[in-house]
């Protein structure tokens, strides 16, 4: 409790100080780099696994009740105790922070992508069944594609929550943005520190949603001009 | 020795139950933040999702909420709120945990009076029930299923975010984690392991219990029902929180 007059009586101790960004640019700008580096690697890591998954969910009936299940589990241990099973294998370093965010971000997408596949229209099907596309044909040309609205809600969520679960990874020494947060705590409650910390992560999460969103727009033009008809 | 085997030592041994900071007491620590964090987080969620799914408005305030409370991480809310007004100790970490509670809790309780039959709540109007009348008795009997999805979504995540209050010293089990990262990944990986272990069983075990509370307050006719209509909400409310 001793703290909290420390914390009172210190004027010099600003929720956020230019100056502190300026004189420690580079810090921040190499944890902002490290932040966005771990997301990137998770989300594309666990994109590749999860659609494979979601596409095999999708066409074996009975695998999708397992699938779901075991990615449900997954999703409920929590990251700490993910990164805490990680660590004594794969060391303090990135991998098992990656491997944390990886199992994390699964379900987002494998639930996404399935539904997405799930909403194909029965008569589309039909159609491209009709017209001869065997089954990997018509996943790429038909299925895939009409997806895509899915697959990408998938990915926006597994990128904003990755974001905020990077921070977690202070827990071995690399957790982005979460470093400052939890080093501006650890630093005499060095506010400006953790201000500057949590800015630039919700700010990321955005970006990164924004990208995604734009990106899911640009390669699903019939959506937009249906969107627009209608 | 392997992890494995130094993590099944570490947890044999009762001393590392019953001493001061051990298992026993990191577990009522760790579950007496969580219960105050979902309680807090009902308080403030449920009259507002009641009310407003009984307004019908708001609907973007609550996607609105559950987008933000996502976009931000724990360990900030953890780290910001002991040095603001609320000082240290448990009433911040309660109140951050309990932020996290608010968005399954609200958006579950906004969604459960919106399913509501129109038809129904017609025939009570008509009846002559007023607002308040049709809301006890007709909506909110009928939106406990919901409810009680979200409790349990909530308990859940708060049960597995408790354990990250152990980074600003707040307790809980995971502090039996930092412990063990303390003393370095060779000599304390059992520790680390075994914390891990706890953690998982812990989040595992809630979610088993509040899924069964959830089929027992859920009518029986509509269990079967129910799954498909909640499958197909979350998927609405995963489209809805992104906007597309």
């Amino acid at each position: 409790m001793s703290f909290r007059v420390i914390d009172r009586a210190d004027p010099g101790n600003p929720w956020f100080s230019w100056d502190y960004v300026q004189s420690n640019s580079d810090t921040i700008l190499a944890a902002l780099r490290e932040h966005a580096w771990l997301t990137a690697q998770a989300v594309l890591i666990a994109a590749l696994v999860a659609i494979p998954l979601a596409v095999l969910a999708y066409w074996f009936r009975s695998l999708t009740g397992p699938i779901l299940a075991l990615s449900g589990v997954l999703y409920t241990i929590p990251s700490l105790a993910l990164f805490a099973f990680a660590a004594p294998y794969l060391g303090t370093g990135t991998a098992t922070v990656l491997l944390g965010l990886v199992l994390y971000a699964l379900l987002l997408i494998i639930r996404n992508s399935l539904a997405g596949l799930n909403q194909v229209p029965a008569e589309v099907r039909d159609a491209a069944q009709g017209m001869g596309y065997g089954r990997f044909a018509r996943l790429l040309r038909i299925d895939l594609p009409l997806a895509l609205p899915g697959i990408f809600t998938g990915l926006r969520l597994a990128t904003v929550s990755t974001v905020a679960l990077v921070t977690v990874g202070v827990l071995v020494g690399h957790g982005g943005l979460g470093q400052l947060i939890l080093g501006g705590f650890r630093n005499n409650f060095f506010k400006a520190e953790i201000m500057t910390g949590t800015i630039l992560c919700v700010v990321l999460a955005l970006v990164l949603d924004l990208i995604l969103a734009g990106l899911g727009r640009l390669l699903t033009p019939w959506a937009r001009r249906r969107g627009a008809a209608g | 020795m392997n992890p494995i085997d130094q993590a099944v030592t570490w947890i044999n041994d009762p001393l590392n139950w019953t001493n001061p900071g051990g298992i026993l007491d990191r577990l009522v620590e760790h579950l007496g933040i969580s219960a105050a964090a979902v309680a807090l987080g009902c308080l403030v969620a449920w009259p507002l999702g009641l009310w407003l799914g009984h307004t019908g408005r708001g609907g973007g305030a609550v996607v609105l909420v559950s987008n933000l409370t996502l976009a931000i991480p724990t360990i900030a809310l953890l780290t910001i709120l002991p040095l603001t007004a609320l000082g240290f100790g448990k009433p911040p970490v309660i109140i951050a945990l309990a932020v996290f509670a608010v968005p399954p809790l609200l958006a579950n309780a906004y969604t459960g009076i919106r399913q509501v039959d129109p038809e129904v709540r017609d025939a009570a109007r008509g009846m002559g029930l007023s607002g308040g009348q049709l809301l006890r008795r007709v909506e909110l009997p009928l939106a406990v299923p919901y409810l009680a999805a979200g409790f349990r979504t909530a308990a859940v995540q708060v049960v597995a975010t408790a354990a990250l209050a152990s980074f600003v010293n707040g307790g809980g089990l995971g502090q039996i984690i930092s412990a063990g990262f303390g003393l370095g990944i060779s000599a304390g990986g059992g520790q680390i392991l075994a914390g891990g272990l706890l953690v998982a069983l812990l989040a595992l075990v809630v979610e088993v219990i509040f899924a069964g509370l959830e089929r027992i307050v859920t009518p029986r006719p509509l269990r079967r029902t129910r799954r498909r209509v909640a499958r197909q909400a979350d998927q609405r409310a995963a489209a809805a929180i992104t906007g597309s």
